[in-house]
């Protein structure tokens, strides 16, 4: 029977897989979760990996798979880029806590004729995705660019056709400015956008922005800075013009910072924020003894949590992720200190 | 291997497949129920899809699939058609017909994410231009360029299900007519197509169901906006787009179940187009030559 030797080494390839899987468990950390820090965390679980020899391994599949995962407990760590609500806690078997990693940016970016540089007020960015600014040589936007020639041609508002962590904390922002744009699309993952065309991704969207005269887009500023992509600056909650940058970012966050971590950021008072700037958290038990995980398993994921808010750190400014500045740092390290096994604390 | 095994062999099999299949169903319903619970048979007809008020209707995604396949097929038809005849009937050797072949071979495996690319570099700025013409908004994307990319990807399959039933076409008949005098083009559209139907029209069914759940290149180039297309050059998004948009990052458990339903939706489309087809052939073709 020569057929069944296929089978054979499938169950074979198979074996060999869970065996692999088994033998790996002592010295992996397993984490699932959001896209839009997965570049920052590939690097440092990497460098992590070198330092201590022990392994992460991080699938980026969504900041609301990273949550269900954490919920079902199939992973040690969950990577979301919006804080679990208050009234979503009951979903949990237990208590979570939330540890913020970096933070980035959205960014407006345009295709103008010379691509000048643009600034813009939440309420115009709003009134653009609203469809009542139509035109760029509209009078709202030509007043805060004097000296800019502005065209006449039709504003094509492009946003991400896939539900995004970058489009939750946009559609936070116009929401947190504008309270025509709260009652008519809101804020969420996905929205229902009132206007414009969707694409897929960061690079879906600067595709279209690319190719598309007249177009606006948003897109996380790691994404604008690596494609050199003429970004706009935006007026923020003190009225100071503010350019996105790894600084403007991180002085979004170094503001009031509440101990739970659980903070927008978009629309920040900090004087010196950019408006739309977002922290991503790592979600994960308070109490590390469920299931059967030992306290070497919890002892890892505290160590590398404590490892990644401060050594860590060093390595995402070069992938254009900001630092987080030292209140947020304070409270991160209150919340991995916190963490316990069956009730004792598990860092000493 | 003795007959008795083998038997037990294939029936395990067969017990296998169905179970995969209704355990896939049941799955689709049961995750459905949160969504036709909350919104009950205006799930169907409602044409909002507002992920933050979770109010969800399914008609945009509907719409937006009947006309991307329906628009596919007429462009798709009369060139696959003609390529099935050209291979099956004047080009049956030679390198012509080889290349044409292989050709036709190649584009049936091309990987849907390269047909979208290609459609984000080439079909979009034609449309673009296209539209710019007759004044409609300058996009690109849309049910056009998603109908036009559509259409060229299902072309190998009703082509060479053409080509295949032409050849099989018995040689006896064909020499039969040419013996009574008819030409060749008589030959071709009175004799041999009208025996071949059945199988191209089989092609056209499966043609219909690979446009219908096609995702990956219709998520590119549909311009994924949730409204009803009311014209070629409307953004729009069909079932399977939006599916492959929103799933993973759902933001909330009815979002969730209500994608769940548009997958039930289009699975429901699929057989009720497979069904429609087969009774088609089965009433209208049962014998060639009426």
């Amino acid at each position: 029977m020569k057929r069944t030797i296929p089978l054979r080494a499938a169950l074979l390839v198979g074996l060999a897989l869970v065996g692999l899987t088994v033998a790996a468990g002592a010295q992996t950390l397993l984490g699932s979760g959001a896209t839009f820090p997965a570049p920052a965390y590939t690097k440092m679980f990497d460098e992590y990996n070198k330092i201590t020899g022990v392994k992460v391994n991080y699938q980026a599949i969504g900041s609301s798979g990273g949550l269900k995962n954490i919920q079902d407990r199939v992973v040690d760590f969950g990577g979301s880029d919006s804080y679990v609500k208050d009234s979503d806690f009951s979903k949990y078997p237990a208590q979570i806590v939330h540890i913020p990693t970096v933070i980035g940016a959205v960014v407006l970016t345009y295709n103008l004729p010379g691509n000048p540089n643009l600034r813009l007020t939440g309420e115009v960015i709003s009134k653009m995705y609203l469809g009542s600014i139509a035109k760029w040589n509209d009078a709202a936007i030509a007043e805060l660019n004097p000296g800019v020639k502005l065209p006449n041609l039709a504003i094509m508002p492009v946003y991400r056709s896939d539900g995004s962590g970058t489009t939750f904390n946009f559609t936070a922002y116009l929401s947190a400015v504008s309270p025509e744009w709260k009652s008519n699309a809101g804020n969420a993952n996905s929205v229902s956008w009132p206007t414009g065309i969707g694409a897929a991704q960061n690079a879906g969207v600067a595709g279209v922005v690319k190719q598309t005269p007249g177009s606006v887009g948003y897109v996380e500023l790691a994404y604008a800075v690596q494609n050199k992509m003429a970004v706009a600056a935006i007026r923020n909650a003190s009225g100071n013009w503010i350019e996105p940058s790894l600084e403007s970012i991180s002085a979004a966050a170094a503001g009031a910072f509440p101990a739970d971590t659980r903070i927008l950021l978009v629309n920040t008072d900090a004087k010196a924020g950019y408006p739309i700037s977002a922290l991503t958290w790592i979600v994960v038990y308070r109490d590390q003894k469920y299931g059967n995980r030992s306290l070497a398993q919890a002892e890892q994921l505290a160590k590398l949590l404590w490892w990644m808010i401060h050594d860590g750190q060093k390595y995402v400014s070069a992938l254009d992720y900001a630092v987080l500045p030292a209140p947020a740092v304070k409270a991160a390290e209150a919340i991995v200190k916190s963490l316990s096994y069956n009730g004792v604390p598990v860092l000493k | 291997m003795n007959d008795k095994k083998f038997n037990a062999l294939l029936g395990a099999a067969a017990v296998v497949i169905v179970s995969i299949f209704a355990g896939f169903v049941v799955t689709l319903v049961v995750q459905s129920l949160p969504a036709a619970k909350q919104e009950g048979v205006a799930f169907l007809y409602g044409s909002t899809w507002n992920p933050v008020t979770t109010k969800f209707g399914a008609l945009p995604f509907i719409a937006g699939t009947v006309m991307t396949s329906a628009l596919s097929l007429l462009l798709a038809v009369p060139l696959s058609l003609s390529a099935g005849i050209l291979m099956g009937e004047y080009l049956r050797a030679g390198w012509m017909r080889s290349v044409l072949n292989t050709l036709i071979n190649v584009l049936a495996s091309i990987p849907s994410v390269v047909f979208g690319l290609w459609g984000i570099e080439v079909v979009i700025p034609l449309v673009r231009t296209l539209a710019t013409l007759v004044g409609a908004p300058p996009y690109g994307a849309g049910i056009l360029a998603a109908s036009l990319v559509l259409a060229i990807m299902i072309i190998p399959y009703m082509s060479s299900m053409t080509r295949e039933a032409l050849l099989n076409v018995p040689a006896g008949l064909r020499e039969g007519a040419f013996a009574l005098g008819l030409t060749k083009h008589e030959v071709v559209t009175g004799i041999a197509l009208p025996f071949a139907k059945k199988s191209i029209f089989a092609g056209l069914l499966l043609s219909l169901g690979r446009a219908l759940g096609e995702t990956m290149a219709v998520t590119m180039l549909i311009g994924n906006a949730t409204r009803i297309p009311n014209s070629l050059f409307s953004l729009g998004n069909t079932l399977a787009s939006v599916i492959a948009s929103q799933f993973n990052e759902a933001s909330s458990d009815v979002h969730r179940s209500a994608m769940m339903a548009l997958a039930l939706i289009l699975l429901i489309i699929t057989m009720l187009a497979g069904w429609f087809g087969r009774s088609v052939m089965r009433k209208g073709m049962s014998s060639y030559g009426k």
